[in-house]
């Protein structure tokens, strides 16, 4: 809602300079978004008429003009404008004037002196307006200084309003807000009924009573359509930010900036019997102001006559039905209808309306009369013409209701923290204009038709606390009881997880919850995404089921910005279809982790070598520890089949590890190899409480043993197997070192293990180790064919 | 007896003249080895006539003593200038790089989330989480926006597609994180219901949210912290209190102004838009938008569970996304989504 403040003062002026004021609205929630100036900066410039014009005597396009300025006297200025002319009334810049970006000096032009100058709109910073000399009414006062003239010394304030002060869509509205607010007094248009001075009527039926409770019209004979607007209405509206059309459509909207409430005029020529305020009939359509032509819905009101539909009720009129240039008899419409049948409608059809922005947040419902008075008065002044009377239909049981709501005063300074007392609380009551009636603690307050937010207590409290001033209430530190909080050691959060894998050189991002479809296919194979009914943007069209798709696009992005080492991470939700969940989605919280490039950044004490595997298992294997994780052969789409595997905790699958597949590789153009994994956070979070185990007093025997043996056996297979067949005191069974190579058969390999051996009850003897290393060699070489290294 | 000195003086020249161990070895062979000049002095002793042994075997043994001495002295400074060569060989330059992995680092904004959480925890507020796809119910319902609120235009919201191609209207990307205000409380009132008063429930709530805008001030996905204290004794002043206390312990300054101005949202009443103003740096002096707040709505309550009239509380909404910029001089929230290693490496 865009206002002049000079309009704001004509209605209340309370002693406060413009800043005051913005930031006495912004505190009462009424925030101002922008204050701006009418017009451009400039002084020394007054209403002055021309008394001569000749022409120059050394220029063809100069004009030597004297021009009358009053006090200031008879001046000769010498003036470019063709429109100069004798009689005409123009702001004249005296010497010494400074106007946007010039200042005006006692000059000679072309030999002849000048004392001024004579502006036009756009020399003022008024408007673009620059075919010449900006013509003033001749009656304008001469000598008068043309800031207070042309009323330029005005601001235009900008409220962003909060959806339930509709009642501050108005000038009325947010004067009457200043006034409760300051005490100053309220001085509204007075609004008498205009005579009838014909018969003349229309019936009006409400056959949508719920929609419309009220409607009042009234038709107006012999208007002068083309009768020009006064130039302090254009001003007004103007600067709020409504474009002057014609003078019957810039007083409906006056006074709809005035008052608050919606005016339409239709062409009565146009009209055929009684006025209906119904429902459409199925199929029913309604071509538009706005060119658009719409076809209803059910519970979309239309003001219609006995042949047609007329009016989308509330939103729009109709194209066929409004009033032009050549209307002479007018039917003027000052309806109210129900925010609940209004709302969303307009948004529906794909447009919005200052009707429907009003009616749909609420209007004041016993104002359509007065309204239809004053919008009769100010067309008569402007356009003559002849009232008929006004006819109200109305039906009371529809109309909303202001219950009275009571505000207990003990309850007030519980929810506040601050006890207002009652003189305090029935003052700011009172000066809200609300009437209440006191009864010890509690006051029995009944809303007005203007306001539709006063639903319960709290609204009251709001509305005290708001005028007391937020500021005024302390803002102290609370008492509570102090309950230490629960710190299980078995969890840790998501913060933890972060720490260490900052440790281990990877970044944290986050990428957007919805991806390309693409990546879905490509990494999730997953053909059937959860899809957006509103994307943003194609590429942004589906909610992931992966966090992988995000760190292979975050890798092709700083590839491309010449970052060749990336090692990123991120935690976050991933989305997919299950009936099973109350949404009907199951969204786990993943962190996914990937690397490419170099495993190292490039340094001088280690060869340079890129990151595979390995380096990612020995990463994501440190974030689990001490707890032990499975790797079983997987395959993924996302990742290269030999190079994949699915990760397991205690037997339950928690994620996916691998090499990022090289046919993606090539698709998304990655210039190196990538490797990832992708966990369920909720595994990671899980951390076992420490437990104790005796440590051994007695040496401990260590032996080595290396085997060779196809290269298809599962390193983990034989150290399970190891381990299965190894006597108690076998403590550890390590694999040091894996060789291929000379002396090895091609397609197998060795396999060294270093078995450390020790009792906690006794010293081992030589023959224990030996024992226990027969067991082992017998076992890799039943199960696995493994033969002894020579 | 000038001889025994002239011994002394001569051993002593001979192994300060050896530079090496191996020789300061030969010339103590030839003082006190086997053949030594005084070991063979000392044989000689038995020759003598009784009388002379004494004194002649106290004067040689003190000649010895003395050699001992020197040689035992120049085999200590040879020693250390052995040692002194080998460390001055094995010196390092100091100044060369480390070695191994570098160190990556979290995203500013869970930076900024952790420190919220921290400090929050300081003061008994429990971590809580919900769904991203919410219900409407959760979204808006429950928090006393009805369908056709106008307050649902102010938020933008995603909606979903079902199987079929049609618009899903009973669930959504949520467009804030309040609707963790009506699980927390759901929670709760059914993890207490069989005392008469419900311990308080204090909560924040951090995470992602979405709305259908994007500029270079808007991003379709951002991050809020709701906040809510529900109790028997919960004020609007205790809401000024702990905002206004967390805001200049996460700025970590007391020169910064809050403001608490009134404002509208469907599941607060009263209700305050809270801005700051820091008094120095880029943004001195400009009172900026930091969070919405007030008294959870009655309406809220009973969705929740709760008995309006005997509880109260409040409830916030901050933007992380902004605190961090704040915190950390960004100008420009797409950076945040943007997974450019340039920018992320600046929060080690």
């Amino acid at each position: 809602m865009q206002f002049s403040e000079s309009w704001l003062r004509a209605l209340v002026n309370p002693p406060l300079a413009t800043d005051e004021l913005c930031h006495l609205l912004t505190m009462a929630g009424l925030e101002v978004e922008e204050c701006r100036p009418a017009s451009a900066d400039f002084s020394n410039v007054v209403v002055a008429r021309i008394l001569t014009a000749e022409k120059h005597p050394d220029a063809d396009k100069l004009k030597l003009c004297t021009v009358d300025t009053g006090e200031h006297g008879v001046l000769q200025i010498v003036c470019g404008a063709p429109n100069a002319a004798v009689g005409l009334v123009v702001p004249c810049a005296l010497v010494g004037a400074k106007l946007p970006g010039i200042e005006i000096k006692k000059a000679k032009v072309r030999g002849v002196e000048s004392f001024g100058m004579l502006c036009s709109a756009r020399e003022l910073g008024m408007s673009e307006d620059h075919g010449g000399l900006l013509s003033l009414p001749v009656d304008a006062p001469i000598g008068q200084n043309i800031r207070s003239y042309l009323n330029l010394d005005d601001n235009l304030i900008t409220l962003k309003l909060t959806p339930n002060r509709a009642d501050c869509l108005s000038l009325t509205g947010i004067a009457r807000e200043v006034a409760a607010l300051t005490g100053a007094p309220l001085t509204l248009p007075a609004i008498t009924p205009v005579a009838p001075t014909h018969s003349s009527t229309r019936d009006v039926v409400l056959d949508a009573p719920a929609a419309c409770p009220r409607y009042c019209g009234r038709i107006v004979r012999g208007v002068n359509a083309k009768a020009s607007t006064p130039d302090w209405m254009k001003q007004r509206i103007e600067r709020c930010g409504v474009r002057p059309i014609t003078a019957l459509v810039d007083v409906t909207n006056y006074v709809m900036l005035e008052l608050g409430q919606p005016l339409h005029a239709f062409d009565d020529a146009q009209l055929q019997g009684a006025i209906h305020v119904r429902y459409p009939n199925a199929g029913e359509q309604l071509l538009l102001l706005n060119e658009q032509t719409v076809t209803p819905t059910g519970d979309t009101a239309l003001i219609a006559d006995e042949a047609k539909a007329l009016a989308l009720a509330g939103i729009m009129g109709g194209e066929h039905s409004g009033i032009n240039d050549a209307t002479t008899d007018l039917f003027l419409e000052s309806a109210f209808f129900a925010p609940d049948a209004i709302a969303g409608k307009a948004r529906a059809l794909g447009f919005s309306s200052d009707a429907s922005y009003r009616y749909e947040r609420g209007v004041d419902f016993a104002l359509q009369r007065r309204a239809i008075e004053r919008a009769t008065q100010l067309i008569i002044d402007i356009c003559g013409g002849v009232p008929g009377p006004v006819v109200e239909a109305v039906a009371e049981d529809k109309l909303p209701a202001r219950a009275p709501v009571k505000l207990r005063m003990t309850r007030a300074a519980k929810v506040l923290g601050i006890d207002l007392g009652p003189a305090q609380t029935e003052k700011l009551i009172a000066g809200l204009g609300f009437a209440y009636v006191r009864n010890g603690d509690e006051l029995t307050v009944t809303p007005p038709s203007y306001r539709f937010d006063i639903d319960i207590e709290e609204d009251l409290i709001e509305e005290i606390a708001r005028l007391h001033g937020y500021d005024n209430i302390p803002a102290s530190p609370p008492t509570a009881r102090c309950e230490m909080l629960p710190l299980p050691e078995a969890r840790r959060n998501a913060m933890v997880v972060r720490r260490l894998l900052a440790e281990r050189g990877y970044f944290e991002v986050v990428n957007y919850s919805f991806v390309e479809s693409s990546w879905e296919a490509d990494f999730s194979g997953n053909a059937t995404p959860i899809q957006l009914a509103n994307p943003i943007a194609s590429q942004m069209g589906v909610m992931r089921s992966s966090l992988i798709g995000g760190l292979v696009g975050t890798l092709v992005s700083n590839l491309k910005r010449q970052t060749e080492r990336v090692r990123v991470f991120e935690i976050g939700r991933c989305f997919q279809s299950d009936r099973q969940d109350v949404t009907g989605f199951h969204q786990p919280v993943r962190m996914a982790a990937l690397a490419a490039g170099a495993v190292h950044p490039e340094q001088w004490g280690s060869t340079a070598r890129p990151v595979d595997y390995y380096d990612l298992k020995g990463d994501l294997e440190a974030l689990f520890a001490p707890r032990a994780l499975r790797f079983e052969r997987t395959s993924h789409p996302a990742l290269h089949p030999g190079r994949s595997a699915t990760v397991l905790l205690d037997g339950k699958s928690i994620g996916v590890l691998g090499e990022l597949h090289p046919q993606w590789c090539q698709k998304y153009e990655l210039t190196v190899p990538a490797v990832l994994f992708e966990i369920d956070l909720a595994a990671l979070l899980e951390t076992p409480m420490p437990a104790y185990c005796e440590t051994s007093r007695f040496p401990a025997v260590v032996r080595d043993m290396a085997v060779v043996l196809s290269q298809k056996c599962a390193v983990k297979d034989v150290q399970d197997a190891l381990y299965s067949a190894s006597p108690a005191y076998v403590r550890e069974i390590r694999l040091f070192d894996v060789y291929q190579g000379k002396g090895i058969a091609p397609d197998s390999r060795s396999l060294a293990f270093r078995v450390t051996m020790q009792d906690t009850q006794r010293t081992l003897a030589d023959t224990d180790a030996d024992v226990a290393m027969a067991k082992l060699l017998e076992v890799v070489q039943d199960r696995f064919g493994a033969t002894l290294r020579g | 007896m000038h001889d025994l000195e002239q011994l002394v003086a001569q051993a002593t020249a001979e192994f300060f003249a050896a530079t090496e161990l191996a020789r300061l070895e030969d010339a103590k062979a030839a003082y006190l080895g086997k053949d030594g000049s005084l070991t063979a002095l000392l044989k000689g002793l038995g020759k003598l006539p009784a009388e002379e042994r004494k004194t002649a075997g106290a004067a040689i043994n003190a000649a010895k003593v003395q050699v001992e001495a020197a040689l035992a002295a120049r085999r200590d400074a040879l020693r250390n200038a052995q040692l002194e060569a080998q460390l001055a060989a094995e010196a390092l330059d100091i100044t060369l790089p480390g070695r191994g992995q570098s160190r990556g680092g979290i995203h500013p904004v869970m930076r900024t989330l952790d420190r919220i959480e921290q400090l929050f925890r300081s003061i008994g507020f429990e971590v809580a989480d919900g769904p991203e796809i919410e219900t409407d119910w959760h979204n808006f319902t429950a928090l006393n926006t009805p369908e056709n609120h106008p307050a649902r235009s102010m938020h933008d919201t995603f909606y979903l597609l079902d199987e079929t191609g049609k618009v899903r209207e009973d669930v959504l990307l949520r467009t804030h994180t309040s609707p963790v205000q009506i699980r927390s409380m759901l929670a709760h009132v059914e993890k207490f219901k069989h005392l008469d008063t419900m311990p308080e429930i204090r909560v924040i709530c951090p995470g992602r949210v979405y709305r259908v805008d994007s500029d270079a001030t808007h991003s379709p996905m951002f991050h809020q912290v709701e906040g809510l204290w529900v109790g028997e004794n919960v004020s609007f002043a205790d809401l000024k209190g702990v905002v206004a206390d967390f805001l200049r312990r996460f700025f970590e300054s007391d020169d910064l102004k809050v403001r608490f101005r009134p404002s509208f949202f469907p599941f607060t009443e009263p209700s305050a838009e809270i801005d700051v103003a820091f008094m120095s740096g880029p943004m001195e002096g400009r009172w900026l938008e930091i969070a919405g707040c007030g008294m959870v709505h009655p309406n809220v309550l009973r969705f929740g569970g709760i008995d309006a009239e005997k509880y109260t509380g409040f409830a916030f909404g901050m933007g992380p996304d902004r605190l961090t910029m704040l915190r950390y001089g960004i100008n420009d929230l797409r950076l945040f989504f943007d997974g450019d290693l340039r920018f992320l490496s600046q929060f080690q």
